[in-house]
């Protein structure tokens, strides 16, 4: 497939004029944008009387999202130092040599299913945190209006530690068992070490949504209580 | 031949034209390769690409959008700071000043903000792209590193940056923010196994206070017109440098 399709093009003129054509349509755009919308400006700053709701820059509202769910520390430190490290170690964690430098599903579907689940989850939580979110940072919907006020708290309970800690344990234990004996292929093709680094981000990161729902739906505030840090 | 034309020949045949310009206009092979190969500007670009990878349909072009609104940051930034002092006594008024007395100030502003906020878009975007592509696999895992530092960057360039206005939105998002990195293990005075006190710990350190004031103003400042751009210019570089050396624009290998 790729032998019929490899032709070369000199770059001058053709890629180097589509690129000033973008970058002329651009700033068209962004001229128009700016001549029709102005940057937002309040009130000057003042300690003493707060926003509320509060809202962090848009592309952080996922992460002030996820301190409904979370402690700060977990939230707002642990959970984007995650994502973070476990973008960097994506190439060499994937040893898929198919679909390198083309559009396919097929070939690699375990990280594409994945990769877009997780991009879709920060998606969701900006869109919620944006939007949904009233004073106090109550659940509002579009059409709910902000002057009724909501129910501020209900009943929130922990697990006892011990369960918390065997419910923990199981979580993982099972996640990075039963992947192996259900796919003992999917095992060989990465080896003990690259398994365990794959499935532990993967864990990780589907348990955001898990704790979000035994949240929403069981009222569990902590899973695990300990004297120094609550998960 | 008629006299202008003379002379613009003799323009383009002296030894000043010819040391500026090294090569003429003709549409000739050479001349293609050359007007990539001799110029600063362009020569980031291979002479020739495989005529698929181009496209916008394979590319998004959302990397060079991105790069792009990164040049029109950096330019709107510097006129900008012409008008912009950092200092909680003015940083308002100057808002205001760039409003309604300077020329264009208020166009300016919009601006760079607006760009600011879609190149955050662009460059999610372009990370999406390169991963639908499998373009980070062997051998441009190192340039999906240096994309993920330049992803981190952005969104500091972005959070410093909205501080600056000084208006009740800033200082209200940026407390949010900043009281996140209260709770960082360790380092944090309420994060778990803390050994530091909030006059010493990392988000003193970052704010220059207990609080977002003066202090916090000026390092923010700091941060988003020389330390973040910076590194962000050198990181981009690494970036386009990488392209070229493992394996050129994004196809099979």
């Amino acid at each position: 497939m790729r032998k019929e399709k490899e032709k070369n093009i000199y770059v001058w003129p053709g890629l180097a004029i589509m690129e000033f054509l973008t970058a002329i349509a651009l700033t068209i755009i962004l001229l128009v944008w700016a001549l029709l919308i102005n940057a937002p400006l309040l009130e000057i700053a003042n300690p003493g009387i707060s926003e509320n709701p509060s809202r962090a820059p848009w592309y952080f509202i996922g992460l002030q999202e996820l301190l409904v769910y979370f402690d700060p520390w977990i939230a707002g430190v642990m959970i984007p130092f995650i994502i973070i490290v476990c973008l960097m170690i994506i190439p060499y964690i994937d040893n898929n040599p198919a679909g390198r430098g083309e559009y396919t599903f097929s070939l690699r579907k375990f990280a594409l299913i994945n990769f877009n689940i997780g991009f879709l989850m920060w998606l969701i939580l900006i869109f919620t945190g944006y939007f949904l979110r009233g004073p106090n940072w109550q659940f509002y919907w579009p059409w709910e209006s902000w002057e009724a006020a909501k129910q501020v708290e209900e009943n929130l309970w922990s697990l006892d530690p011990v369960y918390g800690l065997a419910g923990l344990a199981a979580y993982f234990g099972a996640g990075l068992a039963i992947p192996r004996l259900i796919s003992p292929r999917f095992y060989r093709k990465c080896g003990f070490k690259r398994y365990v680094i794959v499935m532990t981000s993967m864990l990780l990161m589907y348990a955001v949504p898990i704790k979000i729902f035994l949240r929403l739906v069981f009222n569990i505030k902590y899973i695990l209580v300990t004297p120094w840090f609550n998960i | 031949m008629s006299k202008k034309k003379r002379l613009w020949k003799r323009i383009r045949h002296s030894r000043v034209w010819k040391s500026i310009f090294r090569h003429g206009y003709e549409d000739t092979k050479r001349n293609r390769i050359l007007q990539i190969r001799s110029n600063i500007f362009l020569h980031i670009h291979p002479a020739k690409i495989p005529s698929q990878a181009g496209k916008i349909r394979f590319t998004w072009c959302m990397g060079g959008i991105t790069f792009f609104l990164f040049i029109m940051e950096v330019v709107t930034g510097i006129l900008l700071m012409f008008y912009y002092r950092p200092v909680t006594e003015y940083a308002y008024l100057d808002m205001k000043y760039l409003e309604f007395d300077v020329p264009f100030g208020l166009i300016l502003r919009n601006i760079h903000r607006w760009a600011a906020h879609l190149m955050v878009a662009t460059i999610m975007l372009h990370m999406l792209r390169v991963f639908l592509t499998g373009s980070y696999k062997p051998p441009r895992e190192f340039n999906w590193v240096i994309g993920v530092t330049l992803l981190a960057l952005t969104f500091l360039l972005s959070f410093t940056g909205y501080l600056l206005p000084w208006d009740q939105l800033a200082y209200w998002a940026i407390t949010v923010g900043t009281n996140m990195i209260r709770a960082m293990p360790f380092i944090g005075h309420e994060g778990p196994f803390a050994f530091v006190n909030k006059y010493n710990d990392i988000r003193f350190m970052l704010l220059g206070g207990t609080g977002i004031g003066p202090n916090a103003l000026l390092r923010f400042y700091v941060l988003h017109i020389m330390v973040l751009p910076a590194a962000a210019i050198i990181f981009i570089g690494l970036h386009f440098w990488r392209i070229r050396k493992d394996g050129g624009i994004s196809r099979p290998l």
